[in-house]
């Protein structure tokens, strides 16, 4: 009867045979050596991560995977996405499932010391708010007290939200869902009279729901939400790449590299512009990949602005201003470092 | 396959078996290889994981049940607030589970039980209606059903402004919930809790006094009635010596929402609802099946003896359909309750939801987490399935 | 003789005409008095029915037929005040609900596989149809592996990602793998639980009662969130791949307890018989009791079968898109979101599953009849 446990064991290694992935401590070279990048993005979340109607994934937090596998491969279509609830998104990076977790996903202390990862900057600046019927006739957060509030399970604004409403001595009812559909289509049924979550999140709900117009999305933000991609602790050679990549397009944004002049940018002899286009220096190779990697980024995927627009900017459904995801030079909170 | 051939070859050569072809030795060899296979299976699993946590740097270990939750919970059979602790939340899922379990099973016992006996009903329309019933809920997910009946619920419902009102301004019925008045004990209520109690235990006493006598000499006494008249009378009689302890907490309309009372949750409601109505489908079948196997003989040899009809079910064909209907009943109330584990999916906050959603989410211990989630599962099973064994054990004694 | 036939003048020579039974007792009536107003109780249950289906039957028809809106290409076909079903959404994502996000061009594979397991399935449900041993080789072992290399493109093949897989496909591919995997792990579990050796007796009721004990919900949870942190670090499984380990392990303990209750069935004289044969424990089982066994047991696999077909629902709570994970996903779709949508979704992803799991379960009803040897009564 030994065999019943055998045959399990050759089972699960038949099939490990058949589905298994490598993922070891030099993330790079498994990514070299597979030839993608496994990126874990939301299992839908419009102008974030969601697939378009054709099966192909778009988004701002797409378009940093999709830049990393240019930097590396210089093919932005060298990256495989995995949707993950979330629940899952942590241990799929902890556990090798994936190589960097672009999944709205707010950088919190706990997460960076933890749950072992390393947030490699900030790809979108939000903050928590709330959306009500126009017709409770609410114009404030303050004005919530004794509401029910939907509101999705495992996020840091389950936390914020009893935060925000203790510091204010108020009490609300939560109504907490396990999915994103789950929670808007119990709002759209009037099972509560708020939706909370991050304020970016609440614009592209409210297009969803069956009378838009009739809703609102009240001033306050009652947290900080920086979001941004993640990668595992322990492997500071990938850690870099994913950090540079964003901060490339930062850069290129700065610099006024577009998708569009990027090839004429490179005849350019202004020192900084050499450097981040890898005409001067070797930074690529100091990351394990080539020096035109920023090059390959930019032209394949685009800069900040450009991704930002294209995805969730005004001329979108979404319509989001920049705000505080200006450049820091315009008045916003994006900042890069320096290539030098 | 070919072993026997080679230990007949074996016995001819040497005149002797050898050991590998004595059935002790092969018994002691394969327990012995499953028993490292099965070791080395954990071994090799624990090591993983245990190095897998510490390369990632994850926190390990049960500390985490003493932090503060800092969430809310919809609904808490016990005292609940953000402060609280991890275990303490973790209760509240508990308790919820086993609130909506203990429901669902009254319920779905109930209806399963009318829709079987109308399946053998005379009535054409009852028994095709029973039919179509059975047949439509057994062959639909359930998860998909309580999905349905979330929305319907949330549908059908008013909001809070415009709530129903029942029984001139005590019970509000809106897609909030069911908003019930709340009795608040005040001094001395305990006395009405604990008469209450004692009329319940006169009730169980005078049961099995009677029917002491009643084998003893055949008479018979009003059981119900007196009992029944017992657990009313008693804790009233309470009631008005105590002065009337309690104030009624009535529901009214302040703000967004309605306060005050008792509230019924719409999760709670459709959750009860698709899952009782779901169970009681496969009940239904059960007691189809346990009425059916008992022998028509049986019937009419205790309308021979003169018995009324109604005595011949309950003292000749109930007692031997529970013989066969309480095996396969006990497993279904075992699904009713992991299946109440579906409530994560409309947002009712039970223990998978409470404790492996929201608790695993802020301390991302998912190995503890989920290994807690189903060792509680796992000894409701055994513990339920443990009582009905011994409650099976009696039915079937009245068995000759 | 002669004198009793004069003096008995009016004895009849031919039968009196056949009457016809009392009005009351024949036709409409008789049948309406019969099963419907036998006794006072009965007419008033009978009246109380007949409301409910006049109460409930015609807005169910209004709303999925008459007032249900066939055609349209948006959400604004299908709003208005008395608008029903909005079959439109459903046919405009029908491609959808069957494949998933599988790729347009390569929709053939999947039609092909299922082509495929049609041709196995048919002749091995038939039971007059013989080659039944070559016939379920095909199904538990050729098919799979012809499965697995269309599906997921193996061979040159375009490779086709789990994540893309979805719908009906995700359905079907769950249950399927679920029941080809448990039906072997089963019947070793089952022998294992009924075997003399303590050990192994042990570790196989150790096994069932832990699956059978535990919600579908939480195996899946352990498996998507658990599991991989249990494999060494360089190895890591397909999200799809997980969630069928899990279902899988599940099933088995289920399957197991069914087919002991086969075994348990069989006469104690066919093992005895078996052992006084000389056969070996293996041969005894291969050739003697274990065919009998799934004889009788092929209801309860098939109603095991349908249990996890429905079950499989469960995946879209890890966020796999089976049928009904998809239809859910597709409601929220801007262009289509309207008040009758999630209805007119949940209403065919319930006659999808109701189509299989009732002609299932007639099947079953159907083997149970052809394998019950008449002495019920």
């Amino acid at each position: 009867m030994n065999k019943s446990i055998l045959t399990a064991v050759v089972g699960a290694a038949a099939f490990a045979g058949l589905g298994a992935a490598a993922a070891s401590a030099a993330t790079l070279d498994d990514v070299k050596a597979k030839g993608f990048v496994q990126c874990g993005v939301s299992t839908g979340l419009a102008g974030f991560s969601a697939p378009n109607d054709a099966g192909d994934w778009t988004g701002l937090d797409v378009d940093l995977c999709r830049g990393v596998a240019a930097a590396i491969f210089g093919d932005p279509k060298a990256v495989k996405f995995s949707p993950l609830s979330a629940k899952e998104r942590f241990t799929a990076l902890q556990s090798g499932e994936i190589d960097v977790l672009s999944r709205n996903t707010t950088w919190t202390m706990s997460r960076d010391t933890e749950l072992g990862l390393n947030f490699a900057g900030v790809n979108y600046y939000d903050g928590q708010g709330f959306m009500v019927r126009k017709s409770l006739g609410v114009n404030s957060a303050l004005q919530l007290s004794g509401a029910s509030v939907c509101v999705q399970t495992g996020t840091t604004t389950e936390l914020n939200l009893t935060d925000y409403f203790k510091a204010n001595n108020m009490t609300y009812n939560p109504v907490v869902f396990e999915k994103l559909e789950e929670v808007n289509s119990a709002y759209d049924a009037n099972r509560c009279d708020v939706y909370t979550t991050d304020q970016s999140g609440l614009y592209s709900i409210r297009l969803g729901l069956s009378a838009p117009d009739d809703h609102m999305v009240l001033p306050e933000i009652i947290s900080k939400e920086p979001l941004g991609p993640a990668v595992r602790q322990g492997d500071d050679q990938w850690f870099s790449i994913v950090k540079w990549v964003h901060y490339a397009m930062l850069n290129a944004e700065e610099m006024g590299i577009t998708k569009a002049n990027v090839d004429e940018m490179v005849t350019s002899t202004d020192p900084n512009v050499m450097r981040l286009l890898g005409k001067e220096g070797t930074f690529g190779e100091a990351i394990g990949i080539g020096n035109d990697w920023a090059y390959n980024v930019i032209k394949q995927v685009g800069n900040y602005g450009e991704i930002f627009e294209a995805n969730v900017g005004a001329s979108t459904p979404l319509g989001i201003a920049r705000g505080v995801n200006a450049l820091w030079s315009k008045g916003g909170l994006q900042y890069a470092p320096p290539i030098r | 396959m070919a072993n026997s051939s080679d230990a007949a070859a074996g016995v001819a050569d040497s005149g002797r078996v050898s050991l590998i072809y004595d059935p002790k030795v092969r018994s002691y060899f394969f327990q012995a290889l499953t028993v490292i296979v099965v070791v080395y299976i954990l071994y090799t699993g624990v090591t993983n994981a245990v190095d897998n946590l510490a390369r990632a740097g994850i926190a390990s270990g049960f500390g985490f049940f003493g932090d503060r939750a800092g969430f809310d919970i919809g609904q808490t059979l016990i005292h609940y607030t953000n402060d609280s602790t991890y275990f303490t939340a973790f209760m509240v899922g508990l308790t919820n589970t086993l609130l909506v379990a203990a429901i669902g099973i009254f319920f779905a016992t109930i209806i399963g039980f009318v829709v079987g006996l109308a399946r053998l009903s005379k009535n054409y329309l009852v028994q095709k209606l029973a039919t179509v019933y059975v047949e439509t809920l057994r062959n639909i997910p359930l998860l998909l059903q309580l999905l349905f009946w979330y929305k319907a619920v949330l549908a059908v419902l008013p909001s809070p402004r415009g709530a129903h009102a029942l029984f001139g301004d005590s019970v509000f019925l809106n897609n909030r919930g069911l908003y019930l008045p709340r009795a608040i004990g005040e001094e001395g209520s305990g006395l009405v809790w604990i008469a209450l109690l004692v009329g319940l235990a006169m009730w169980v006493v005078i049961g099995m006094w009677s029917r002491k006598r009643q084998m003893e000499t055949g008479q018979q006494f009003p059981v119900f009635l007196t009992g029944l008249g017992l657990t009313i009378a008693l804790p009233l009689i309470a009631f008005i010596i105590t002065g009337a302890p309690f104030v009624v907490d009535y529901a009214r309309l302040e703000g967004f929402n309605m306060v005050g009372g008792r509230v019924i949750q719409p999760e709670f409601m459709a959750l009860i609802l698709g899952i009782s109505l779901y169970t009681a489908s496969f009940i239904a079948e059960i007691v189809r099946a346990g009425i059916l196997a008992v022998s028509h003989g049986q019937t009419e040899a205790a309308f021979a003896l003169g018995l009324r009809p109604n005595h011949t079910s309950r003292l000749v064909i109930v007692p031997q359909a529970m013989r066969v209907i309480i095996p396969p009943l006990t497993s279904q109330y075992l699904n009713l309750t992991k299946n109440s584990s579906l409530a994560v999916a409309i947002g009712y906050p039970d223990l998978v939801a409470v404790f492996g959603g929201t608790v695993l989410n802020q301390t991302g211990q998912a190995v503890e987490v989920i290994s807690i989630t189903m060792l509680v599962y796992l000894t409701i099973s055994l513990l339920t399935s443990s009582f009905m064994n011994w409650f099976n054990s009696r039915v079937a004694l009245v068995e000759r | 003789m002669d004198n009793q036939k004069e003096s008995i003048a009016f004895l009849r020579a031919a039968n009196a005409p056949t009457m016809p039974p009392p009005v009351s007792d024949r036709g409409v009536i008789g049948w309406l008095r019969a099963n419907l107003f036998a006794s006072p109780r009965d007419s008033v249950l009978s009246i109380l029915v007949l409301l409910l289906l006049v109460w409930v039957v015609p807005p169910i028809f209004k709303w999925a037929v008459t007032n249900a809106v066939w055609n349209g290409t948006s959400r604004d076909d299908c709003i208005g005040p008395e608008v029903g079903a909005c079959w439109a959404f459903v046919k405009a994502k029908f491609g959808q609900f069957i494949y998933g996000r599988y790729p347009i061009e390569e929709r053939w594979r999947v039609n092909l596989t299922g082509l495929l397991l049609i041709i196995g399935l048919v002749p091995i449900a038939m039971p007059t149809v013989p080659y039944k041993r070559e016939n379920a080789v095909y199904l538990l072992i050729v098919f799979p592996i012809l499965a697995f290399i269309l599906l997921t493109g193996q061979l040159g093949l375009e490779p086709v990602e789990t994540s893309r897989w979805g719908g009906l496909l995700v359905t079907l591919v769950v249950a399927i793998v679920g029941i080809v995997v448990s039906f072997p792990l089963g019947i070793l579990l089952a022998l294992g639980r009924r075997s003399e050796m303590p050990v192994i007796k042990m570790f196989s009721i150790i096994f069932i009662e832990f699956w059978r004990g535990v919600p579908l919900i939480t195996v899946l949870f352990m498996s998507s969130v658990m599991l991989p942190l249990f494999l060494p670090a360089d190895v890591s499984f397909d999200k799809l791949l997980r969630a069928l380990i899990g279902v899988a392990l599940f099933s088995s303990a289920y399957m197991a307890e069914v087919i002991r209750g086969g075994l348990q069935a069989i006469p104690k004289g066919q093992y005895e018989a078996a052992n006084a044969m000389g056969l070996t424990f293996w041969q005894g089982t291969r050739l003697v009791t274990m065919p009998q066994a799934l004889t009788l047991v092929i209801p309860g696999i098939v109603n095991t079968f349908i249990g996890l077909f429905k079950d499989t629902s469960l995946v879209l709570i890890i966020g796999l898109f089976d049928l009904l994970g998809i239809v859910q996903q597709n409601m929220t779709d801007p262009n289509w979101i309207s008040p009758v949508t999630p209805a007119t979704g949940f209403v065919f992803a319930a006659f999808v599953f109701f189509i299989f799991c009732f002609g299932m379960s007639r099947y079953s009803a159907y083997m149970e009849r052809r394998l019950d040897t008449g002495h019920k009564r």
